[in-house]
């Protein structure tokens, strides 16, 4: 089962960043100042909030995840789905800081950004509250294993 | 046979109402096409020259006489009484209105079917050998390993938005009768000098505008790697396949610009962290699988036919294929009577197919990628019976592997990308071909039609192909030679200029003739290409 969202109202307040969170799946507190690019974020060595690109090498990153706490991750159109193997990739190295959706993120999408990793969620045009709510929590079970360290439904058939 | 148990048929509910709310939305307005279209994509559903089209999943071209009769139902009360059987080994519907898709959905999802994933740029139903678990000359079934791709693939939530569609085939016999290598990738079961069973992978082959042939890019892949190493080869494919260019996006183009070995380094990298990340099924969920698809009883009985009638003869020796069992046989029901539309079957037609099914083949059917019918295991005792019985449905065309055995896709009577008629065409070579008894002659003949350059009529493999492009807005087609889509795969190569319709039949029958002039014994007519070259039949044509 998939953990209740919790609603920001106070989204604009993140500083330089321009695109509003309406969907949040932690606690601790927000980034408040904007992000970097990747290559700027690779130079300058104490940046903590990234922006990754679509055509950007998301491994380039790994050697500094340690100080990143929010890596927003572009999806300039939703049918561009690189961004969901970036996400996935930064999981599996470890990464455990915010991991924010942004972009042309519809509500179709939401189910499988968070099982690649994305707890946050900040789309151009905010969703329908309700309709979100039912689209993070589709699938009861899932085939793959992914970012989200759910129990497989082939894992679940021979527990 | 594969059969769902409350995980996979929660995942298939889950998803009919997840529809069911997407196409409420885009009726009430609040849904725009541009968004709903992706959406209606990846179950199926495709906006077409006059109506909706669906596609339904029939994974690896499997399916039981409950499912084809919930098709023959589907075909009856939603559409005009027809579908089609398409080279994916899938079905379609031409005429479906948006209101009832949730339904038909709903009714698939009664009998274990679905149309997830049968367009959209992700991945889509998995295709195999349609002899699987009967042939004589397979290594092991390859289904189960289908069907446990057909479960990674399924909802995976990174390959859902890929650069473009991406098919696999699962194949376990030196034998090719899947078009293994035109597939994004192609899977052999092998056996390695060992004596351990596993996966050669071939990557990046396609048809389409620019046809490739899949490169190997991995010689064995254990059994229990086999999730691990496809989810590396999509995962490179979906953060460098090109995204600028729709005609540039497939796997094969980036194979091909990178070249087989950078590619394969990639994913060997993205193999190897992978593998440490952990996400292979356990190895007792392959096993699980593997017990739906274990042999039926068999039972020995007699091994030899009564032949004395010659249209029963013609059809054994053209349409069927030898079984595992000497007692058995597998048989091809043709979809390509002679004038008829390639691949269609009514609704009364499938259930006379799904009756037959139970009768005299284990409760099973096989779509091929050509188009037909199999009955996997069929008595050589009952042939006789279950062949007067096609007959009389009208199913009983003695013409596999012939001339009349087309392949061709729905083309400018459906399909919004064509650029010429397919179907027609189809269908005067057909009556003319069967009416002169040149078929006959002609023996085993691969002629493939695509209305456009998209080739889902596999042109670039037909021993003869045609192609359908557009001439200052009129109808032309184009004649290639020497495709093959078999072990010995080739890309066909195209003729010269093209001709109009009447001109293409008149093409075809010139290159068959001269053919018949310069075959030498046994020759197909591909074998007689290869050896002679395209300049005889160039010579013929244009001089
Ligand atoms: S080959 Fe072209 S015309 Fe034929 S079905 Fe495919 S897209 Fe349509």
């Amino acid at each position: 089962m998939v953990d209740k969202p919790t609603f920001d109202s106070e989204a604009g307040s993140l500083g330089a960043s321009p695109d509003e969170v309406q969907f949040r799946f932690r606690e601790d507190e927000p980034v408040d100042h904007g992000t970097v690019t990747v290559d700027a974020c690779c130079d300058q060595t104490n940046a903590t909030a990234v922006r990754i690109e679509p055509g950007d090498d998301t491994r380039q990153l790994l050697p500094f995840l340690d100080r990143l706490a929010l890596i927003e991750v572009n999806f300039p159109t939703f049918a561009d789905g690189r961004g969901y193997s970036a996400a996935r990739i930064l999981r599996e190295a470890g990464y455990i800081g915010e991991l924010r959706a942004v972009g042309d993120v519809l509500v179709d999408q939401l189910s499988h950004m968070r099982r690649c990793g994305f707890d946050a969620f900040a789309p151009d045009r905010p969703l329908d509250e309700e309709a979100a709510q039912r689209a993070f929590a589709t699938w009861d079970n899932v085939y793959q294993n992914a970012a989200d360290a759910r129990r497989t439904i082939p894992e679940l058939r021979h527990e | 046979m594969y059969a769902y148990d409350k995980y996979d048929q929660a995942m298939v509910d889950a998803r009919v109402e997840e529809f069911r709310d997407q196409a409420r939305r885009r009726l009430e307005g609040t849904l725009s096409e541009e968004q709903f279209k992706p959406l209606r994509l990846m179950n199926g559903l495709y906006l077409q020259l006059h109506a909706y089209m669906l596609r339904v999943a029939i994974p690896y071209g499997t399916l039981n006489s409950r499912q084809m009769i919930a098709l023959a139902d589907i075909a009856d009360k939603y559409d005009r009484g027809y579908g089609h059987f398409t080279t994916r080994q899938n079905i379609q519907y031409n005429w479906i209105k948006l209101e009832d898709a949730a339904d038909i959905l709903a009714d698939l999802s009664r009998v274990e079917m679905h149309a997830i994933q049968t367009s959209g740029n992700c991945i889509r139903n998995i295709s195999s050998d349609h002899f699987a678990g009967a042939a004589h000359d397979e290594l092991v079934d390859p289904r189960p390993y289908a069907e446990l791709l057909r479960q990674w693939s399924s909802f995976h939530p990174e390959f859902t938005y890929l650069p473009r569609k991406f098919k696999i085939c699962v194949i376990a016999s030196e034998k090719d009768r899947a078009a293994m290598r035109l597939h994004d990738i192609g899977i052999q079961i092998v056996r390695n000098d060992n004596g351990e069973i596993g996966a050669r992978f071939y990557v990046g082959g396609g048809m389409g505008r620019t046809p490739m042939i899949a490169p190997m890019i991995r010689s064995f892949v254990a059994l229990d790697q086999l999730v691990t190493y496809a989810e590396a080869c999509l995962r490179v494919y979906n953060r460098y396949g090109r995204r600028d260019n729709k005609y540039k996006a497939r796997i094969k183009i980036l194979v091909h610009e990178l070249g087989a070995e950078e590619y394969t380094r990639q994913v060997e990298e993205e193999f190897a962290h992978l593998l440490d990340v952990g996400v292979e099924p356990p190895r007792a969920e392959l096993e699980r699988i593997k017990e739906f698809f274990a042999d039926p009883a068999f039972e020995d009985g007699p091994k030899t036919l009564d032949r004395s009638d010659p249209d029963f003869a013609l059809w054994v020796d053209r349409n069927t294929h030898r079984h595992k069992h000497d007692s058995y046989v597998s048989a091809v029901i043709s979809l390509k009577p002679v004038g008829g539309i390639p691949g269609d079957a009514s609704g009364d037609q499938m259930r006379v197919m799904a009756q037959l099914a139970e009768q005299y083949s284990f409760d099973e059917m096989r779509i091929t990628h050509t188009q037909n019918v199999v009955l996997p295991h069929v008595r050589i005792a009952d042939l006789h019976a279950l062949w007067t019985a096609l007959d009389q449905a009208g199913l009983g065309a003695p013409n596999l592997d012939t001339i009349e055995d087309m392949i061709a896709c729905p083309g400018l009577d459906y399909c919004s990308l064509a650029n010429a008629r397919s179907i027609p065409l189809a269908q005067r070579i057909s009556e003319r071909f069967g009416a002169s008894g040149k078929t006959a002659k002609l023996g085993e003949l691969k002629l493939k039609i695509s209305g456009c350059i998209n080739a889902c009529g596999h042109h670039h493999a037909g021993h003869i192909g045609i192609l359908g492009v557009d001439r200052k807005g009129v109808e032309n087609y184009q004649l290639s030679l020497g495709g093959s889509e078999a072990e010995d795969v080739s890309l066909a190569k195209i003729t010269g200029p093209g001709f109009t319709e009447n001109g293409v039949i008149e093409a075809v029958e010139t290159v068959t003739d001269v053919y018949l002039q310069r075959r030498e014994g046994e020759e197909r007519f591909l074998d007689t290409y290869r050896r002679i070259g395209m300049e005889p039949f160039k010579e013929a044509l244009y001089d």
